[in-house]
């Protein structure tokens, strides 16, 4: 079992980091400067949580990798994120319609996560719900803040939520190596948390005044390798210094 | 958004630890007062400062002003019987 647990360790981190990375990019950039810093600290959340799972992986694995060099070390291909983390940063209505989608799957996922039979796995889900929870908070907040604000805000977060939708489907799709582990308690069964995700996003939707968009369309493949063209040039930023100067410590 | 034409200045205070007073730490910017307090959380307890806050919208705060120190204050500085240390305590008493 230790091969799935590696794969799904960096699957994970993988989720967390491309996901935090992308959302420094509101850094400097927000539309004020206070939620400038809240978007900074829900960024660097998800970094670190993405640290936690790499080093479990490096422990497991064993192969004198370490957190740092799963991150740095890889290109696209051999990055497992879900497409939904890796999608341009967008307008702020689009970073919103991201972070309700994927800040209410992982409320529902870590609370059963914190019961895995694997320990380390539990205490990480400890540490990382807590976070959640407020980036769920603060989400959720924006989405009917601007759905339920003037004209303008309205469109902009039903375009920003159309544009994004296709990719929750992925949220929900277990890997192979997943699935043993499902079957061992230790990971959780994430289709079985489409309803619960559903309702609680249609609860809000409406509180918004938002429509929820339709489910003809989707795009799955990163859990494969198989990712949008984002994924190159993001990695080709983020790995920049490690890339040119190999092994460089600061 | 120019956050000085439409969002409201609100000023924040933490609670370092149980027992301890809230303290004015400074201010921010939010819509209204939850979201206030959500930033509140985000600008000024990042590095573990407080156990707990309060927001007050600053136009709900009402300050002594400059040209009234004289009349305010001043009065004050000529009455040092107000002050426990103005006494001369009779040996019977130990500790007060």
């Amino acid at each position: 079992m230790s091969q799935p647990l590696i794969d799904y360790c960096i699957a994970q981190g993988d989720d967390a980091l491309i996901f935090g990375q992308r959302m420094t990019e509101w850094c400097y950039s927000a539309p004020f400067l206070e939620e400038d810093l809240a978007l900074a600290n829900v960024a660097l959340d998800l970094i670190g949580r993405a640290q936690m799972f790499y080093d479990y992986a490096a422990e497991l694995a064993d192969d004198g990798r370490s957190a740092d060099d799963i991150a740095f070390l890889r290109d696209a291909r051999s990055y497992t994120n879900l497409l939904i983390n890796e999608l341009p940063r967008g307008d702020f209505a689009f970073s919103m319609a991201r972070f309700l989608i994927v800040d209410t799957f992982n409320v529902l996922y870590l609370e059963q996560l914190v019961n895995s039979a694997d320990e380390r796995i539990a205490a990480i889900a400890a540490k990382a719900i807590k976070e959640s929870r407020y980036h769920l908070r603060r989400s959720s907040d924006w989405v009917i803040r601007l759905g339920d604000g003037t004209e303008e805000s309205h469109e902009k977060m039903q375009k920003g939520l159309e544009e994004v939708w296709g990719y929750h489907k992925e949220l929900f799709i277990a890997t192979a190596g997943e699935r043993e582990l499902i079957a061992n308690n230790i990971a959780v069964d994430r289709e079985s948390l489409y309803s619960q995700w559903s309702d609680q996003i249609d609860a809000v939707l409406k509180e918004a005044t938002l429509s929820r968009p339709e489910d003809g369309w989707k795009v799955v493949g990163g859990r494969e390798g198989i990712h949008t063209e984002h994924l190159g040039h993001m990695l080709s930023e983020m790995q920049y210094l490690q890339r040119s100067y190999p092994g460089v410590e600061w | 958004m120019s956050s000085d034409e439409k969002l409201k200045l609100f000023e924040v205070f933490v609670r370092s630890k149980r027992g301890l007073d809230h303290k004015h730490v400074g201010s921010l910017h939010a819509e209204d007062a939850e979201q206030a307090l959500e930033y509140a959380r985000d600008c000024y307890t990042r590095r573990s400062e407080g156990v707990s806050l309060w927001v007050v919208n600053s136009s709900d705060i009402v300050a002594s002003q400059e040209e009234d120190a004289e009349s305010f204050y001043d009065p004050m500085d000529d009455k040092p019987y107000r002050h426990a240390t103005h006494y001369q305590l009779p040996d019977a008493v130990n500790n007060m």
